[in-house]
């Protein structure tokens, strides 16, 4: 275990990945001797636009969509933003937002601005989820009106990593004229995505959880949607987003997206092994746990535990302390007083909520490593229950 | 990740005095589950009153369970009398500060001191009287009011930060703001001079817009040959139609939002929204 226990055992990819090797090598030349503007007329900037124009199509590549349909952003963040206003802009008349009490803060808050900041002007329906997180699809239909821009509705959650059938929601919103957009920032690399086949007009990913840079993003816009750009400027990405491409993290992403294709099959064998084994050998070794989230619905890469009566920012220190990463719902990890929205939203009890912990794994993660997990958290739990008024034994 | 002093760590990774006294003099049980923190302290006092062990259960955070245990270490040798002087700037002091959003940590570990002493002297405490404000966190006026003076708090933030009250649902901010007001009296008024009164009737909001209308807008309107009517007050919602030149003029809509809404907001109600009658 001690060579384990020298480097830190990073099980928090949902949160962010490690930047693979073969993209720091594809991203160097344009951090020294590439450093031409891509918009440029000399053949020293237009090599740069070519790099850029290659790192399109591998996205296109590995989403089943065309290059043209591809638009680089600053982050998903961005591109969730970029991707619901536009609709808003363009169906003006039309006042009513569908989305889901479990996405991710890039577009909660925005939805929650959408209604708030303007004084109520835009309606938002928040769908339900149940026990498990996932959406009653009759609630979904019954929501839907003529006074519907967009609907917004991630492909998979960043917490429990359940997988929400995106591919029939679009196909519904689209039947009835309403736009839909994807937040696919966990999914993409994890799970098989063919966009040439849906109905699907806008998508979210984000470079950094694909083992690409941080500050790097992209928004796929369908061919034919109507489209009102978000940051406006120069003539970048044939004007759908002013301001100078990122060009380095722009063509690691491009390198990014091709060793997720590659490696997809693997994040669908030998990570979703890891992780049942970590999964399983938490469940068994510690008792008064928890899964949080879907059984099989889920992603190859994400565990969300719950230990109950113990809280989770105690838990992650000392977690911490043994160079193990992972990263929590309670309160107090999130800066808020409450847990999650995500786990509150699936009535996960609070003897839970505040002990829950996400393990996220990649392709960059091995055996041993869950092994240590396994052998090192029982002792943590135990040292805390020990400390706590409501542990009453088992 | 918070900024934890090493003090905290320590305390965190080797607490003290972690369990029950048996047969214990007094005990403060505060907190709860869904709170996110819970605090169990219990006391043993000899006959002169000095306290001989102290022990603790918490459920918390690091810094709920390094509270917990720097509390027990300060209290044990003290005499009662001198332990109920123990304020929750002292906890977060022995463990060199913690950080702001965290202060609650040390007031909950000040409750059960407090808690303890008054089980131990065989008395109901007055904290338990008071009306509850913030149903999220259970936390009465009472405890706000006495956070507000003993940590000088000045803003809802800070109060949220030392009792958790706001924290939740936010539905209580109303409620806190005039507490504030009325335990600082008018300093926290003086602070903000901005602040404009939130709740109106919808006849008061029409006056006043009404009155913002005629003071502050018509005026430069008509200068230019123009002029605006109020047509429809909908909550949030304003409905104008403007007049001769105005009415033709190309930038009618930067007229409406840059100059009738700013003027609007500025002086009536910051949420109000103004739109042009098609």
């Amino acid at each position: 275990m001690s060579s384990v226990n020298e480097k830190v055992v990073y099980m928090d990819n949902n949160a962010t990945t490690m930047i693979a090797p073969e993209v720091v090598d594809a991203m160097m030349p344009f951090l020294t001797n590439l450093y031409g503007n891509p918009s440029s007329m000399h053949t020293f900037g237009g090599q740069v636009g070519q790099a850029v124009s290659e790192a399109r199509e591998k996205v296109a590549d590995m989403l089943g969509a065309e290059p043209e349909e591809i638009t680089f952003t600053s982050c998903g963040t961005e591109s969730d933003s970029t991707a619901i206003l536009s609709a808003l802009r363009t169906f003006p008349e039309k006042r009513h937002v569908v989305t889901t009490r479990v996405e991710h803060p890039a577009v909660k808050s925005l939805c929650d601005n959408l209604e708030t900041l303007t004084g109520h002007k835009y309606r938002v329906t928040r769908l339900k989820v149940d026990g498990e997180g996932m959406i009653d699809m009759a609630e979904y239909e019954a929501v839907l009106t003529d006074d519907t821009a967009i609907v917004s509705i991630m492909w998979a959650n960043n917490e429990t990593g359940n997988i929400y059938p995106v591919e029939k929601m679009a196909a519904m919103a689209n039947e009835r004229g309403i736009l839909f957009h994807t937040d696919a920032v966990q999914a993409v690399g994890k799970i098989p995505i063919d966009l040439k086949t849906l109905d699907i007009d806008f998508l979210s990913l984000s470079g950094h959880k694909i083992h690409a840079p941080k500050g790097v993003g992209v928004l796929y816009i369908k061919r034919g949607t109507l489209f009102v750009p978000f940051l406006t400027g120069g003539h970048q990405e044939h004007g759908r987003r002013g301001g100078t491409e990122n060009v380095a993290s722009i063509v690691g992403l491009g390198m990014a997206c091709e060793l997720a294709s590659e490696k997809m099959e693997e994040e669908n064998t030998r990570v979703r092994q890891l992780r049942d084994k970590l999964e399983e050998g938490l469940l068994s070794g510690i008792s008064k746990s928890r899964l949080n989230g879907h059984k099989t619905a889920r992603l190859p890469n994400t565990s969300n535990i719950s230990f109950e009566f113990v809280e989770g920012e105690a838990i992650l220190l000392h977690m911490n302390r043994h160079k193990i990463c992972a990263s929590s719902g309670s309160a107090c990890t999130s800066g808020s007083l409450e847990p999650s929205h995500v786990l509150r939203a699936m009535g996960v009890p609070f003897t839970a909520a505040h002990g829950s912990i996400r393990f996220s794994l990649s392709v960059y993660n091995r055996e041993e490593e869950v092994d240590y997990i396994i052998e090192k958290m029982p002792a943590i739990i135990e040292l805390l229950r020990k400390m706590s008024p409501f542990w009453q034994g088992n | 990740m918070w900024e934890y002093t090493d003090k905290v760590q320590q305390h965190f990774l080797n607490p003290q005095n972690v369990g029950e006294v048996e047969n214990a003099s007094g005990t403060g049980d505060v907190g709860s589950l869904a709170c996110g923190d819970a605090l169990k302290l219990t006391l043993k006092v000899d006959v002169n009153d000095i306290i001989t062990e102290a022990k603790f259960k918490t459920f918390g955070c690091a810094s709920a369970i390094a509270s917990s245990s720097v509390l027990t270490e300060m209290v044990i040798g003290m005499s009662i009398d001198k332990a109920a002087n123990i304020t929750n700037e002292d906890i977060a002091d022995a463990l060199g500060g913690l950080p702001k959003e965290k202060m609650h940590c040390s007031v909950m570990g000040r409750e059960a001191l407090e808690a303890a002493i008054a089980d131990y002297r065989g008395l109901i405490l007055p904290m338990a009287a008071g009306e509850v404000v913030c149903e999220c966190f259970g936390v009465t006026d009472l405890e706000v009011i006495r956070a507000i003076n003993e940590s000088n708090l000045r803003s809802i933030e800070e109060i949220t930060n030392f009792t958790k009250a706001g924290g939740g649902c936010g539905k209580c901010e109303d409620k806190l703001r005039e507490i504030l007001r009325d335990t600082v009296g008018g300093k926290s008024e003086i602070s903000s001079p901005g602040t404009k009164p939130k709740k109106m009737t919808a006849l008061q909001k029409i006056k006043k817009i009404e009155d913002v209308l005629e003071r502050e807008v018509r005026p430069g309107l008509r200068k230019d040959g123009g002029d605006i009517e109020l047509i429809d007050v909908d909550g949030d919602f304003i409905t104008v139609s403007l007049r001769g030149a105005c009415k033709s003029c190309k930038k009618s809509q930067t007229t409406i939002k840059e100059y009738v809404e700013r003027k609007l907001r500025e002086l009536v109600l910051d949420s109000l929204i103004v739109e042009e009658e098609n």
